[in-house]
């Protein structure tokens, strides 16, 4: 069967199983669009090509599947690095295809020409330039192997437009050695030995803290890690890559630790005898200070990616592996910790005397921004999926959402791009339609992708945002009132400019306001009766609201800032 | 303008060095790929050198001298390996490298040095393998002690166009 480079190219997608592609046309993959017309698979039209890339993030991390975008040369390529930097950040599986010039137009400064493989060579986990129509297939089920195998990360297929329009004589790989990868070996095996030195430093521990990371999620090892606490009676903290692993409510759960974590997950850690890591990789937003970060704590660090073994902290002891097999091995090592008494005793201590908290809302407003998530939360269906931008709104919706199961939350960690979460959630709602999807916004995240709702009303993709209006750059602000002597510099965005509420409904979605508890209270259930278009709130909330806990940048865990309210006693 | 010496003016070989020997697959960007890694990783590469590995077509070795005080060995190595393109990595610590490079420099000559070429060229091993009116070219392949060597034999000589090819290493057999 003779293909066209451009039909090769769906039929290699719909081969790897995808079912949406995010993404916007343009000269270079012009000739790709033109299979889609007869593909199986749904092509959403984007605003923004950063849009395209975000949505396909937001559809992996809620699937667990790899997310596709599609766009063209030059600046269509150069508007998704961004998402594909936060994928790397991330792990998040991601195949992106960009349209190039043609083949012997490549180097020539020809129109819409750029380096994109060149550009993305540190941020992608691999990326192809494609040289002939016959490597298509292969490429692409290479993309789909490399991405979602392994440490999953973004992989990038550049293919030019020539290329796209010669044919080929249809094949598909049906097997990994086709795929030409030999230095690609994802693989992995339990060391049994390591198995039974982590055996031991647990059986000696009298301080165990699992510390949990967004591998757990990778690896799908939720399950692994229930079993596992709650046989160890061990106390567990999920990063924010990690929320959802384990359920919040559970009452071996401290929470999220770090620079916002909840003081009992964060001391916790600091005075841990034992740290287990989970796909994690002592994020300088989890360690702060690394000298005085866990400086009693044996380490045992799982990961499949070996080098993030010793990378930041020495491990005591590294598995090289998927977290669901590591801790599979534990388990079926029976490994156990001494008896936790003690040690629970005085995390529940931690745990009664710092928890979160917030100012009590007065009724006529402003409104307290945790209030508004505790709100939505309250009346949210059960898995309902959240997404967030990256600043105050997201630390917040981190500590005041409960999390139950994984593919829940979906935010942008290691990268903490601004704008991730509108996109991030249509993609979500794309990948799983059944779930309610929230986007917790800010006002500043807001503005950087909200014409997107455009993409999501048009594609009937009922999406709720909630945009905590505080007028600032909120994260900023808070940083320069408590260290810049609050010396506020272009933090300032008004809450009135633009009309949230108008603009919504520009975009063809509901626009909602909300300024004191009782419209709070409509508004919320007014969106929750709003399924068939985007309903956007626009919240209107207390400026001057700070993420607490806090440890500052740099500093130790051990200076954590608890909330006002709760200063006054010990610390 | 003088650039800053390379290593420092006499000695090329960093204080603490490791080879590492790198089979890669012969694919366009493979070097820009590993370049690129060490560059953002801030690794410090000190010579590389990059042939076709034995004959074959398909694969490639870098020999690559890296400082292991730019960044823990064990943090190169790792990082390297997650090169798609990237192979196999043998890690040869000095002790157990068979090192060679190869040094060809350019002299004006006259009839007033050309007894001095001769010796220096003599007395390090090296030949001379071109020759005009008024110049040699000299060569040595060699350990990288008697590349220096005789790298420090040419400063005293002017007009020298020196270049070294980086090392290539293999195991100590035995």
């Amino acid at each position: 069967m003779q293909l066209t480079g451009a039909q090769a190219l769906i039929k290699s997608l719909e081969q790897e199983g995808v079912d949406t592609i995010f993404g916007l046309p343009g000269g270079a993959i012009l000739p790709v669009y033109d299979p889609i017309l007869d593909s199986s698979i749904r092509h959403i039209l984007v605003r923004h090509e950063q849009g395209a890339g975000h949505m396909a993030e937001g559809y992996a991390l809620a699937t667990g599947k790899a997310g596709v975008a599609m766009v063209t040369s030059g600046p269509g390529a150069t508007n998704i690095v961004t998402p594909i930097g936060n994928a790397h950040m991330d792990s998040t599986p991601l195949v992106v295809i960009t349209g190039q010039v043609a083949t012997a137009a490549i180097g020539s400064d020809a129109f819409q020409e750029c380096d994109i493989t060149g550009i993305t060579m540190g941020i992608t986990k691999h990326n192809f330039l494609i040289q002939s129509a016959h490597e298509i297939p292969r490429v692409v089920a290479a993309a789909f192997y490399l991405a979602t195998t392994g440490r999953p990360g973004p992989v990038l297929i550049d293919l030019p437009k020539d290329i796209s329009q010669s044919t080929m004589e249809w094949w598909y790989p049906e097997s990994i050695e086709e795929l030409d990868l030999p230095g690609y070996h994802p693989e992995v095996e339990i060391d049994e030995r390591a198995v039974a030195r982590a055996v031991e430093l647990i059986s000696q521990s009298e301080r165990p803290v699992l510390y949990v990371g967004g591998g757990t999620l990778k690896s799908r090892a939720h399950k692994e890690l229930l079993a596992f606490a709650e046989r160890t009676k061990m106390p567990v903290v999920t990063t924010l890559m990690a929320r959802g692993a384990f359920p919040d409510s559970h009452d071996q759960h401290l929470g999220m630790p770090g620079m916002h974590g909840m003081y009992s997950a964060v001391t916790a850690i600091q005075k841990s005898d034992l740290l287990i890591s989970l796909g994690a990789r002592f994020d300088d937003r989890v360690t702060g200070q690394i000298s005085s970060f866990a400086a009693n704590a044996k380490v045992i660090h799982v990961d499949i990616d070996k080098a993030e073994i010793n990378k930041v902290r020495h491990a005591d002891v590294s598995l090289q592996t998927n977290v669901a097999l590591a801790l599979g091995a534990l388990d079926g090592a029976s490994a156990s910790p001494q008896n936790l008494d003690v040690w629970w005793k005085e995390i529940r201590t931690w745990q009664e005397r710092y928890p979160l908290v917030y100012d009590e809302p007065t009724d006529e407003g402003p409104l307290r921004p945790q209030h508004v998530i505790e709100a939505i939360a309250s009346r949210a269906a059960p898995g309902t999926i959240v997404t967030a931008g990256v600043g105050q709104h997201q630390m917040w919706a981190s500590q005041f959402w409960r999390f139950e199961e994984p593919g829940t939350w979906v935010n942008s960690g290691g990268a903490g791009t601004m704008g991730f979460g509108v996109p991030a959630a249509i993609g979500a709602k794309v990948g799983r339609p059944d779930r309610t999807v929230w986007c917790i916004d800010g006002d500043g995240c807001f503005q950087m992708t909200a014409q997107e709702l455009v993409t999501a009303r048009s594609e009937g993709i009922p999406i709720k945002v909630a945009i905590l209006n505080n007028a600032y750059l909120g994260m900023v602000r808070q940083w320069q009132e408590m260290f810049y002597e609050e010396r506020y510099s272009e933090v300032y965005l008004s809450a009135d400019l633009p009309d949230y509420v108008k603009w919504a409904e520009a975009m063809g979605c509901v626009g909602l306001r909300a300024h004191n508890l009782k419209e709070m209270h409509e508004v919320i259930e007014k969106a929750n009766e709003i399924n068939d278009v985007p309903v956007v709130i626009d919240f209107r909330t207390d400026s001057s609201e700070k993420v607490f806990p806090m440890v500052a940048s740099g500093a130790s865990n051990d200076d954590i800032i608890v909330h006002p309210l709760l200063r006054g006693g010990a610390r | 303008m003088t650039p800053e010496p390379f290593l420092g003016a006499t000695d090329h070989t960093p204080v603490r060095h490791h080879i590492l020997s790198v089979l890669v697959e012969n694919k366009a960007g493979v070097l820009a790929r590993i370049a690129g890694l060490f560059a953002r990783r801030g690794f410090n590469i000190y010579s590389l050198a990059v042939a076709p590995a034995e004959g074959n077509a398909r694969f490639s070795r870098v020999t690559i001298v890296v400082d292991a005080e730019s960044a823990p060995l064990e943090q190169i190595v790792g990082q390297l390996d997650k090169l798609v393109n990237v192979v196999a990595i043998k890690d040869l610590a000095p002790r157990d490298a068979l090192e060679r490079e190869l040094l060809l420099a350019t002299l004006s000559v006259d009839n007033a040095n050309r007894g001095e070429v001769l010796d220096v060229t003599a007395n390090t091993g090296a030949s001379i393998v071109d020759v005009n009116a008024t110049s040699v070219t000299v060569m040595l392949a060699g350990t990288p002690t008697a590349c220096d060597r005789l790298e420090r034999a040419l400063e005293s000589f002017a007009d020298v166009e020196l270049q070294r090819t980086g090392r290539v290493a293999l195991p100590r057999l035995g």
